[in-house]
């Protein structure tokens, strides 16, 4: 039988609006996974090494400030500094269609945007 | 007949209601008459219209401030001020942990300088300014206070409102920067200092809103906003140097509006009750103005949905008619395309127009209270009202509001809402249009939205750079060390002396900082 997958849920930044972090994370934690939460305002090397201690398999950032982009390189810079390179990333939150692709340029796996239905969430990050 | 249906905030509901369901005469009487249930006045909306304030800023001071002078001229009455999250948090511009999010969400202020800009040839002494600042509020209004000065204008004609309410950021909004008690300290000294010197200015305007679009129902918000409003007066009161008569009018409230419309009107006409009789009958105000509850709201937010956005246009057209029938003083109406961006000038100005239809199209203005006496929403006030009671009895037996935030008492107690309204409609078993009931497979409309330009955020880097440079460091070093002294002492008022700062021209980061080093940084419970 193989262990759950560890899940970290983290916002980072200062945008404080995390009713969408705190749903997905239940919503994971209930299809079984195990997940950790950050809370707010987190810097993305310290989610990294967050990440790196809590040796989960993957980082979902939670982003409504608009700066999803540069945040998103940033925590997958930090990532990939702190040697966690096998964690994938995804990433959700107030987003543009258009820019689905720059945050999948920037490292995100996977990209759920406002309105993103749980289960879909859920399903996605299964299957990754 | 379904005998289970109930409101949104667990209220039951009767098949239809009659004159037994009417409260006693005296809990209703006139508008204009204690304890307020029907408004705060005789007259209802015909002295004066409700505030249209369009909530804007982004960028930089010049763009936001080009954003305000095209909102007036098209009519609005008041401005609100957003401002960027490293302004909220209490970072300048330049602090390299902060680059991406300089001018994101709102208006990037560091100094004097931008609000110079940012008010250029906006008479303060002729408009009234909301700011949606609270870790930062007492350093944004020493700012504004600034900004007057140089403009020439009397302090005592400056009006406006801060939100200044930190108790909720620790629950919900984030934008925390000292402990709970050193920021209670410095609210407590805004509104000494608004009382004294700026009678027409808010010093605070106690919010509910965000409890609400966190997950919290229409009862909680209310509720918990009220426990936050006694909060904030027992510090000032607890001075000793005013009474509750000398600093009430500076405390107003600020709520969001949801879909559910008489609810929503029960929800201001009983917070309106309650408060009147706490000021009365826990503070012992004397004069019947002092228990007024003054509202401002914002209609949109959580309610608002990322599926068949043209929707939420009809949306915030209910939520606004609600809140006028509940006897808001201000309001910002939001534009549809807000789940998923910044909102271009065509939807904030539809959303603008949405409450110009209603103030002047739709005569729900005309008479004070229309629904005052109706058997349904006095009954529904009534009951919201107890709920009120019931959810406030039941926190202070927990310890009261800051033990609650300390503990993450409250923090669970919105999850946990926000989870099972989350499950009511990812069963059905609540409705949104769109979303699960009537969808369609349709594209989402590509939103244009506001796009950042970084020539702006470079622009305000020079800026700061040069008020760095031209500054007299004597006097920055003078100021800041001033307010150092008086931090860490409890009973000086640090107002003058972030004016102070203020007019050397000292940064918001610099006055944050040395506040840091008296008090601390807040260290945040995290429940889901």
């Amino acid at each position: 039988m193989s262990s759950p997958v560890r899940v970290l849920v983290a916002k980072p930044g200062l945008d404080g609006h995390d009713r969408g972090a705190k749903l997905v994370a239940r919503a994971l934690r209930d299809a079984g996974f195990e997940v950790i939460y950050t809370g707010i305002r987190q810097r993305p090397e310290a989610i990294a090494a967050v990440a790196l201690q809590e040796d989960v398999d993957v980082v979902g950032l939670s982003i409504l400030s608009g700066a999803h982009v540069a945040l998103t390189k940033k925590t997958a810079d930090a990532l990939r500094a702190a040697g966690a390179d096998d964690v994938v990333l995804v990433v959700g939150g107030t987003i543009p269609a258009k820019d689905v692709g720059r945050l999948q340029d920037a490292g995100a796996a996977a990209v759920y945007p406002t309105g993103t239905p749980l289960e879909t969430l859920v399903d996605s990050i299964r299957s990754l | 007949m379904d005998e289970t249906v109930q409101s949104e905030a667990g209220i039951p509901l009767s098949t239809s209601y009659g004159p037994d369901d009417l409260p006693p005469p005296e809990s209703i009487p006139s508008p204009g008459v204690f304890p307020f249930t029907r408004g705060n006045f005789p007259d209802g909306y015909r002295g004066r219209l409700w505030t249209i304030r369009q909530y804007s800023g982004f960028g930089t001071p010049e763009e936001s401030n080009e954003r305000y002078r095209y909102l007036l001229d098209q009519g609005a009455t008041g401005l609100s001020v957003a401002f960027d999250l490293p302004t909220q948090c209490g970072y300048d511009s330049d602090d390299p942990d902060v680059e991406e999010e300089v001018g994101r969400v709102g208006v990037a202020i560091d100094s004097l300088a931008d609000f110079e800009i940012l008010f250029d040839g906006i008479p303060l002494d002729a408009i009234s300014t909301s700011m949606t600042i609270n870790g930062s509020a007492a350093i944004l209004l020493a700012f504004y206070v600034a900004t007057g000065e140089k403009q020439g204008v009397d302090r005592a004609k400056l009006q406006g409102t801060i939100q200044n309410d930190i108790l909720k950021e620790y629950v919900s909004r984030g934008t925390w920067i000292w402990p709970p008690r050193p920021s209670l300290r410095l609210i407590a000294d805004t509104i000494e200092f608004c009382a004294d010197q700026i009678p027409r200015f808010n010093a605070i305007s106690v919010a509910g809103a965000h409890f609400r679009d966190a997950g919290a129902t229409a009862a909680q918000e209310m509720a918990f906003t009220l426990m936050d409003g006694i909060t904030y007066c027992e510090e000032v009161i607890g001075r000793g140097r005013m009474t509750i008569d000398q600093f009430a009018r500076q405390v107003s409230f600020y709520f969001y509006t949801h879909g559910n419309f008489f609810e929503e009107i029960a929800k201001y006409r009983a917070g309106r009750r309650r408060w009147a009789r706490i000021v009365r009958e826990r503070f012992g105000a004397k004069e019947d103005r002092s228990c007024m509850f003054r509202f401002g709201v914002v209609s949109g937010g959580a309610s608002l949905h990322a599926p068949q956005p043209h929707n939420n246009i009809v949306r915030v057209a209910y939520e606004a008619m609600a809140s006028v029938l509940g006897g808001v003083q201000s309001m910002f109406t939001a534009a549809w395309d807000e789940p998923f961006a910044i909102p271009t000038e065509e939807s904030a100005t539809l959303a603008l127009r949405t409450q110009q239809i209603l103030a002047y199209e739709t005569g729900v203005a005309r008479v004070a209270d229309p629904l005052g006496g109706s058997y349904y929403v006095e009954a529904l006030t009534d009951a919201m009202e107890e709920k009120l009671v019931e959810i406030m009895e039941d926190l202070e037996r927990q310890g009261g509001m800051v033990k609650g935030i300390e503990d993450g008492v409250l923090q669970r107690q919105i999850s946990e809402q926000a989870f099972s309204i989350e499950q009511a409609v990812r069963s059905g078993e609540r409705t949104v249009v769109g979303v699960n009931k009537f969808q369609t497979d349709e594209e989402r409309p590509e939103v244009e939205g506001y796009e950042l330009d970084e020539k702006g955020r470079l622009r305000q880097l020079e800026r700061l750079a040069e008020v760095k440079r031209t500054r007299s460091a004597a006097d920055v070093s003078a100021t800041l060390r001033a307010l150092a002294k008086a931090a860490a002492k409890d009973d000086e008022n640090l107002m003058p002396h972030l004016i102070d700062c203020a007019t050397a021209y000292c940064t918001v980061g610099e006055m944050v900082h040395v506040l840091k080093d008296e008090w601390g940084e807040f260290s945040q419970p995290v429940v889901f």
